[in-house]
């Protein structure tokens, strides 16, 4: 490999061609500061639209500055990072983006988070000059049912577009007009609710600044505790315990299961449930519907679909919605497990309790933005009542507990409550990519062959590329699987089953890349994958910790269906947790 | 932002089709697309980039974004008598700005619009190379040199028959 040496702060170097001075600087420990700049190792994508010019550094022999993030290294380079000239130029820089940006932090939702904020005071901005006469920003604030955004502080690092278009290939988000009015906008600069968004919170996850937040629904649940006449209960998803405690200090990866079950109980909800228990439901429903579906294609019926496509993702669901209507009898017909627990919780729960449906509040917590606004879609309500009333993510939780004057370092270690809190290893490993699959490989082998697995671990399932294959044998029969997390990646998949090409049985897509891991909902890891890998690493170590670890050995879930829903796929489980989808591209509204 | 909605009909959409086919279907082509687009319909309207976007599988963000850049661009129809007032250099300094704003005044219109009749469209463009007939206003091809503010009344009565 043909290399460069250079100089950076005094220090020598050597680095291959091609490397810009950022990541060489980074190489070295040098840290140059930037606004716009992110890099997707793992995905091998990089946002440098070399917008934000914070990154300027010195070239010995240049006569400008040079943004050092878009900038090749040369040979015998002598680069300067915090010379006068820079730190000034810096500043100066700092002060415009400043100048038209609202002020409003005490108040702002991304505060005590916000990059900007941060950068602020890092450069030591004490006035920002200019103020006066600067021209404000003035655009419309857009709530949809997951995201907001408040354009006024955007701050043009079109990290949202990329990751919208590059990773996720949704392009509902581009950059928009010229000068003043540039801003990151949808289509006809439309409200997110008429563009092509899946809502997975990516752009949210990357955003600098308060310029996209997610709706938060914390309010309402406090309300609705503080309400004697409701009886309030909780599920956590597999991916919040992975990773909540990041926003308690804790290092990456750390599980904090019991904890934030302790935290919950403090908060006061009347039952701490497991949304790890719907997800072995799901896996009841989804790998009976699988196995029918392949023991039909088996025996030679034509009308048997394959691929399988998992349905647990609201926001890939949300995506084939809007790309790939012609495929919407493909995936699943499996409500997700949010989806699930809530429909159980508010039939078979509020029964066992005797209470109605209308006083039983039920509260997802999610690594995710996309499920704000599935529990939200029609279909699962009843008589205008939601099946889950309010999802809100591992950082409003975060920030819920802090409010409460909760230290969840220091809280014992609780236990889930039954019966909709007891789960399996199955359902634990549905927080990451491969772990839907293999949840269901675990209990559709046995089912299909009656032999007992020996090997519970698929490795070959298992990892952070982007599309993967695997065949599995079933005893003698081999059942090909695809993955794929990040949309971009399910496109590829989504490609092949539409020409005809697709081989696999059964496809399993999430829609955020790591899978629930790293959805918009979670603390923010800032492209950093060795978070991701260390909140897979806490997922599959919770799998190995759990005596049982097949989602249809779960003792709760053989009894509710003796109790209630007689057997998988019955007419009772297919009305309640089945459900059908919509093509979702509408004719773009053009309003005044 | 237009506000205009409209119907394509079957024949805008094929020709839509034809100009993106001429161009085979190439997203790199956009800007190309485009320009045909604008000088077969006048302008860009949403339901125009709708089309576009669907045959070049270009998200329909990422054109308005490139719609909304370009100047050239225009999502509102011209009137049928565009009038552009040259801010060029030359005529800025002989008082372009101010006929400029005469007309606005006279039309009710910023620059970009149309009036409501569709009769006369407003825009400002940079140096028409008759730099020696300061400040240079044009109506459709017609020029129009040394034009002064108390002028414009006049310029604009001969196409109000």
């Amino acid at each position: 490999m043909e290399t460069i040496k250079l100089t950076i702060d005094n220090k020598k170097a050597e680095v291959p061609k091609g490397t810009t001075i950022h990541k060489a600087a980074r190489q070295m420990g040098i840290e140059i500061p930037t606004l716009c700049y992110m890099e997707l190792h793992d995905l091998n994508i990089e946002n440098k639209p070399a917008g934000c010019r914070i990154c300027m550094v010195e070239v010995e022999g240049r006569r400008n500055l040079a943004p050092s993030c878009a900038t090749r290294c040369e040979e015998g380079m002598v680069i300067k990072t915090h010379t006068t000239r820079v730190l000034n130029a810096r500043r100066t820089v700092m002060e415009f983006i400043l100048s038209d940006h609202p002020k409003d932090c005490l108040i702002c939702p991304k505060s005590g988070n916000c990059e900007l904020q941060a950068m602020a005071n890092k450069l030591g901005i004490r006035e920002i000059p200019g103020q006066e006469i600067a021209a404000m920003s003035t655009y419309r604030k857009d709530t949809s049912p997951s995201i907001i955004r408040d354009l006024d502080k955007c701050i043009l690092c079109r990290r949202c577009e990329m990751m919208c278009n590059d990773v996720q290939t949704v392009g509902a988000l581009s950059a928009v007009n010229r000068g003043f009015m540039a801003t990151v906008a949808p289509a006809f600069e439309q409200n997110l609710e008429y563009s092509s968004c899946t809502y997975c919170g990516q752009c949210v996850a990357v955003c600098p600044t308060g310029a996209l937040t997610e709706v938060d629904h914390t309010p309402e649940v406090l309300r609705a505790l503080a309400d004697p006449s409701k009886t309030v209960i909780v599920q956590t998803a597999p991916a919040v315990r992975a990773a909540l405690g990041e926003e308690f200090g804790m290092a990456p990866g750390t599980l904090v299961t019991g904890k934030m079950v302790s935290a919950l109980r403090a908060l006061g909800f009347d039952y701490v449930f497991d949304t790890d228990f719907a997800a072995d439901l799901t896996i009841m429903e989804e790998g009976t519907e699988l196995l029918g579906r392949l023991n039909r294609h088996l025996k030679g019926d034509t009308t048997a679909k394959l691929p399988i496509l998992t349905s647990c993702c609201p926001g890939w669901v949300n995506f084939f919605e809007y790309y790939y209507p012609d495929l919407k009898d493909i995936p699943s017909t499996a409500k997700s497990p949010q989806q699930m627990f809530g429909a159980i919780a508010k039939t078979y729960f509020a029964g066992k309790i005797k209470i109605n449906r209308k006083d039983l509040v039920v509260v997802s917590i999610m690594p995710c933005l996309a499920k704000k606004y599935e529990c939200q879609r029609d279909e699962f309500s009843t008589e205008n009542n939601r099946d889950v009333d309010f999802s809100i993510s591992t950082r409003e939780l975060a920030a819920f507990i802090k409010q409460a004057n909760i230290d969840l370092n220091n809280l014992e270690e609780g236990e889930f409550d039954a019966p909709l809190g007891e789960s399996t290893g199955a359902g634990v490993i549905f927080g990451t990519t491969g772990g839907v699959i293999e949840a269901a490989v675990r209990t559709a082998y046995e089912l299909q062959t009656g032999k007992k697995l020996e090997r519970l671990d698929f490795t070959e399932l298992r990892g952070l590329e982007g599309v993967r294959e695997a065949t599995i044998d079933f005893d003698g029969l081999p059942v090909r699987i695809g993955i794929a997390h990040g949309l971009g990646n399910a496109r590829k998949l989504l490609d092949d089953v539409r020409s005809g090409k697709s081989q696999f049985h059964a496809i399993e897509v999430m829609a955020c890349p790591g899978g629930c891991i790293g959805g918009g909902g979670q603390p923010l890891h800032h492209g950093n994958s060795e978070i991701i890998k260390a909140r897979a690493a806490a997922i599959y170590t919770e799998d190995r910790k759990k005596p049982l670890r097949k989602s249809h050995e779960n003792p709760f879930i053989i009894k509710l269906y003796e109790e209630f829903l007689e057997k998988p796929n019955s007419e009772k489980a297919h009305h309640l947790l089945h459900t059908h989808y919509f093509e979702r591209k509408k004719k773009i509204l053009v309003k005044p | 932002m237009s506000s205009i909605k409209i119907e394509l009909r079957q024949e805008d959409v094929a020709k839509i089709k034809e100009i993106c086919t001429s161009f085979g279907n190439d997203e790199q082509e956009l800007i190309n697309v485009l320009h045909k687009c604008q000088e077969h319909f006048g302008y860009l309207p949403a339901e125009v980039q709708e089309v576009v976007s669907d045959e070049l599988s270009v998200p329909v963000a990422k054109i308005y974004g490139v719609v909304t850049f370009y100047s050239f661009f225009t999502m509102t129809p011209k009137g049928k008598h565009p009038i552009s007032i040259c801010m060029g250099t030359a005529c800025y300094v002989r008082g372009a700005e101010k006929v400029l704003e005469e007309f606005k005044k006279e039309l009710r219109l910023q620059v970009g619009q149309t009036t409501s009749d569709g009769k006369f469209s407003l825009s400002s463009l940079r140096c028409v190379g008759a730099c020696g007939l300061a400040p240079v206003v044009m109506v459709g091809d017609k020029t129009y040199g040394r034009v002064a503010p108390d002028d414009v009344r006049n310029i604009i009565k001969e196409y109000e028959k």
